[in-house]
């Protein structure tokens, strides 16, 4: 009996601790992306350092799902920067190309005009009701690197979440069934 | 340990890790063309000047001669050029107002003289326009295959608007 007892208390204590181990390194991975993420957002000062492209707006530059990498420094903006830019009342970011831009002497303050590469007129019928011209806080960050085809895997995801839960599925059975 | 799974795992992390740091050495590789473009830019003719709504608005004919072949390398999907008006107001320390713009998809079409007027309405904020002296900019931004954008420009013509409307 004592013998018998011995072995399921080993065995016992084995799965706790693989199971300990397990749940340690999937922690692992989940924090490490996180800082990664956060990290970014230091470096680059922009609150959402990479973007997707989900409109066929800058065609042929960009074309839905690619990934462009933004940077927002305190540099002025110009004419002819590709800016991401918030809509008051519009919840999806846009990525389009300034085109005319009005810096004040006295504030700084700027009134940016901006249009996509592929669309006809330019985009005062994107803006608010009544809007004319952006400005600075209206703006997340500038485009400055670009990287073809990446950003499909996140179109799939929000367009068809069962292929995102098969693979974080797949992914954390991955983890779990590891030994090492 | 070397489960199916396991070793799709390893591949797939190793082919993806081998094709970031391809892309990463084709933007790099951007960096050793030394580009050296040329401009010639003329504004033709003043078509008509007027103030609506408080502000100067006016139609200009230019022309633009570019010879953007040496920009493209490789890594080079397109370039985007564009010509803009660059002013200064006593109540705007710069305004840029774009007046024509394109998309060169390839190097053989980056050999290129066009005469257009403005495709974008050249207005000021206010009526300043008069008399107003002004530089003709053609900037161009090269649209990588994959990595790094870069930007340039280069300043051409100063311009003088007329002293009255027309």
């Amino acid at each position: 009996m004592g013998f018998i007892g011995d072995t399921i208390d080993s065995v016992k204590s084995i799965q706790i601790r693989q199971l300990l181990s397990q749940a340690v390194s999937l922690g692992m991975i989940v924090t490490s992306a996180l800082i990664i993420w956060k990290a970014l957002m230091c470096i680059t000062g922009s609150e959402s350092p990479v973007v997707v492209v989900l409109s066929g707006s800058m065609e042929p530059g960009f074309k839905r799902g690619d990934i462009l990498f933004l940077h927002m420094s305190n540099d002025p903006i110009r004419a002819g920067e590709i800016v991401v830019f918030n809509i008051d009342g519009r919840e999806i970011p846009i990525v389009h190309r300034v085109i005319k831009v009005h810096e004040r002497k006295d504030t700084g303050e700027v009134d940016v005009l901006t249009k996509g590469d592929n669309n006809y007129g330019d985009d005062r019928l994107l803006y608010a009701h009544g809007q004319m011209w952006l400005n600075r806080h209206h703006i997340m960050g500038r485009a400055v690197g670009f990287l073809p085809y990446v950003g499909w895997v996140t179109i799939i995801m929000t367009e068809k979440p069962i292929i995102k839960y098969v693979l974080i599925g797949a992914l954390g059975l991955l983890v779990i069934t590891s030994k090492d | 340990m070397h489960s199916f799974l396991y070793r799709l795992n390893a591949l797939l992390t190793f082919s993806l890790i081998i094709l970031a740091l391809i892309c990463g050495m084709a933007s790099f590789s951007d960096n050793f063309n030394t580009p050296s473009p040329s401009v010639d830019l003329k504004v033709l003719n003043v078509n008509w000047f007027h103030k609506q709504h408080g502000n100067d608005e006016v139609s200009l004919t230019f022309s633009v001669e570019a010879d953007l072949q040496s920009l493209f390398t490789w890594n080079t999907k397109q370039i985007f050029v564009f010509v803009a008006a660059e002013y200064e107001t006593p109540k705007n320390a710069l305004n840029q107002i774009s007046l024509w713009d394109g998309i060169i998809p390839s190097k053989d079409s980056a050999k290129f003289s066009i005469q257009v007027s403005n495709k974008y309405r050249f207005t000021d904020q206010g009526s300043n326009l008069r008399g107003k002296p002004f530089n003709l900019t053609l900037h161009w931004h090269v649209m990588p295959k994959t990595g790094k954008m870069f930007a340039d420009k280069i300043v051409t013509s100063s311009y003088r608007l007329p002293d009255e409307y027309r």
